[in-house]
């Protein structure tokens, strides 16, 4: 078995390290799919494990995407006059101010967005059941809605991202750069997570999502530990917007950055087709859903967001466990459980 | 003349009851969506996060019969029959596989209606804002200062009529006993003889039919666009809560409380922040409810 997730690990590291050059047409592609992964897995911290389903995670995506923009801009022209002058680019970024920013950027993209959960989370996560769902979809349209109103970054219209800097490579070692990036937020989001579900923190989500009264009553604080996933969730998601934006270049209040219809769903859907709940489940999730998302966004241009409708009514609709969910059903004996036969002869014969 | 105190003297109290008398007819047309969600919160148990896009369908089947050529206040007549029976097959289709499941897998289900009801419209009606025109005329109050589009008074007089006929529906009628007991306790409901399935769809349907009213008063009173749905989705659930499942005076008063802050909102803060203060209050209402409750060691259920 241990064997066996060795080779298994060594595939996926050596698929993403090879991958941008065996397949360079989609370099962009593989890359939103680690992206997608991480907000699928850091979804899953609340949803799955916690029990707690939230909507409002794309508001720290929205987040670490105008904070790395704003930050990499801010740092050495003055903001205001680079949104105003729009598609023209009056101010150039030199290769050590474009990474400066970039690095500072997006550490300021994962840590304010935590902050931000830390405070918001002592009254939010309070809330149980679907007034959470509801909160958390308000928090993140409100968060949209006045994004859209702030004449600083853009208002409706949005703002760009600093461009790559022209004198050190071309766009091929710019996609090479952000595919590397994502690939090591993902390495890092997935063994963090591998390793926090193994600790006391794990136990704990698993307890508070089983029953959260009797959690409490066992002396644990339950309320520390919600807002601690919760600020774990916004670190990464936070970061992944970061890169996001400055992948496509061009943040967009509504459609974009707080992208409750696009991002927001995206990653409950992942993690549920994925199996709510399990480490793999996001990652298997978002991987066929990234599949599928392309495919439609390919063959039925124009018809992609009711393609997503009709596919989030019948994942939800015919199949809430995930296939992670479905293979623990087919085969138990695979996830640790143990399997007595004559027990299961039983439930046979009971039906 | 035109100095700031003048301004704040003689202007401000005549835009304050012009925002006011704006957000208390604008409020019963909100209690009217949001009577119909907490009838289906309350019987089925469901959030319909597609309530919203529920209503501007029906402002869109009045806003045809405009391009057609008849008045669109007809559409209060036509737009709920034909949403009742979209209600019933929606239903029938998709909600009653979710009506005994988790709650989150309702509201993730329509969420996904939504979205889907959304882009359906964009291709049928298109991307723009459109309204049907009524040709009411206004009514002026204090000397003119004040304009009340009479759509808007029509709009309120229309959604107060169809509560009380509803009200009185529920009260009378053997469907409504039936909607009234398996609210209460479906399995006793199922036990003495009523057909709990057929109820809900009932239910659903008449809700859909209230939203198909609600959205002929707004494509007549206010404007209509595909993407526009989720925030009325949003108001009548904040009215529900507020107001609590089966209270009609306190849906109607939160209704109309939620217009007049609505109102003041947009006044005060401009209109690109209208929207971002409705869900903004959803919020502070919540967490307020919860710090309150929180107190007795007690949380929302």
């Amino acid at each position: 078995m241990n064997k066996n997730n060795l080779f298994f690990y060594c595939l996926i590291i050596a698929f993403g390290l090879f991958a941008p050059f065996l397949f360079p047409a989609f370099k962009l592609q593989i890359s939103f799919l680690w992206i997608l992964i991480v907000l699928a897995l850091t979804w899953d911290v609340q949803g799955g494990q916690m029990g707690y389903n939230t909507f409002g995670n794309v508001l720290f995506f929205g987040l670490g995407m105008y904070l790395c923009a704003g930050i990499q801009i801010g740092m050495f022209f003055p903001l205001d006059e680079w949104t105003a002058s729009g598609g023209e680019k009056t101010f150039v970024h030199t290769p050590l101010q474009y990474f400066q920013g970039f690095f500072v950027g997006l550490l300021l993209a994962g840590v304010v967005p935590a902050i931000v959960a830390a405070i918001i989370g002592y009254g939010i996560l309070g809330l149980r059941g679907h007034y959470f769902a509801i909160c958390t979809l308000g928090l993140g349209i409100a968060a949209g809605e006045i994004a859209g109103g702030i004449e600083l970054i853009g208002a409706g219209q949005g703002m760009t991202a600093p461009p790559w800097p022209k004198n050190i490579g071309d766009t091929e070692l710019r996609s090479e750069f952000f595919y590397f990036s994502c690939l090591i937020l993902f390495v890092v989001t997935f063994l963090f997570l591998k390793w926090a579900y193994q600790t006391r923190f794990g136990l704990v989500l698993n307890a508070i999502r089983d029953n959260e009264d009797k959690a409490e009553a066992m002396g644990i604080h339950t309320m520390r530990y919600k807002i601690i996933g919760w600020v774990v969730s916004a670190f990464f998601v936070g970061i992944a917007g970061g890169l996001v934006g400055n992948m496509i270049g061009y943040i967009e209040p509504v459609e974009v950055a707080f992208a409750g219809a696009t991002y927001g769903v995206f990653m409950v859907l992942m993690a549920i087709l994925g199996g709510k709940g399990t480490l793999w489940g996001p990652v298997i999730g978002a991987t066929v859903f990234h599949i599928f998302k392309e495919g439609f966004w390919t063959f039925f241009l124009g018809w992609q967001y009711v393609a997503l409708g009709i596919l989030i009514v019948v994942i939800v609709v015919f199949f809430p466990e995930g296939i992670m969910g479905y293979l623990r059903e087919k085969y138990p004996s695979q996830f640790g459980e143990i399997v007595d036969e004559e027990d299961l002869k039983a439930q046979v014969e009971l039906k | 003349m035109q100095g700031p105190m003048d301004y704040l003297i003689f202007q401000v109290p005549i835009l304050m009851v012009q925002a006011a008398m704006d957000g208390i007819l604008l409020g019963i047309l909100f209690a009217l969506i949001a009577y119909g969600m907490a009838l289906q919160w309350g019987v089925m148990n469901i959030i319909n996060i597609a309530q919203g896009e529920l209503v501007i369908l029906g402002g869109y089947i009045a806003y045809t019969m405009y391009t057609i050529g008849i008045h669109p206040a007809f559409g209060i007549i036509v737009s709920p029959i034909i949403m009742f029976f979209l209600g019933w097959f929606l239903y029938k289709s998709i909600i009653h596989r979710v009506v005994d499941r988790d709650l989150f897998i309702s509201i993730l289900a329509t969420f996904g209606i939504s979205i889907l009801a959304q882009q359906l419209m964009n291709f049928v009606f298109g991307a723009d804002v459109v309204v049907a025109q009524s040709n009411f005329g206004t009514t002026m109050l204090f000397d003119e200062r004040v304009t009340l589009p009479n759509a808007k008074i029509f709009s309120a007089l229309v959604s107060i009529i169809f509560a009380i006929a509803l009200i009185f529906y529920m009260k009378k009628s053997k469907l409504g006993r039936a909607i009234r007991a398996t609210s209460q306790n479906s399995r006793a409901a199922k036990i003495l003889g009523v057909d709990t399935e057929k109820v809900y769809a009932a239910t659903f349907g008449i809700n859909a039919a209230l939203c198909g009213v609600a959205g002929t008063l707004i494509a007549i009173t206010f404007t209509l666009h595909p993407y526009v749905g989720l925030p009325y989705t949003v108001r009548s659930f904040m009215i529900v809560i507020i107001a609590g499942l089966g209270n009609l005076p306190g849906v109607a008063l939160s209704g109309m409380g939620l217009g007049v802050f609505e109102e003041f909102a947009d006044y005060i803060l401009g209109t690109e922040f209208r929207i971002g203060a409705v869900f903004l209050l959803l919020v502070l209402i919540l967490v307020y409810r919860r710090f309150k409750l929180s107190r007795k060691r007690e949380y929302l259920t």
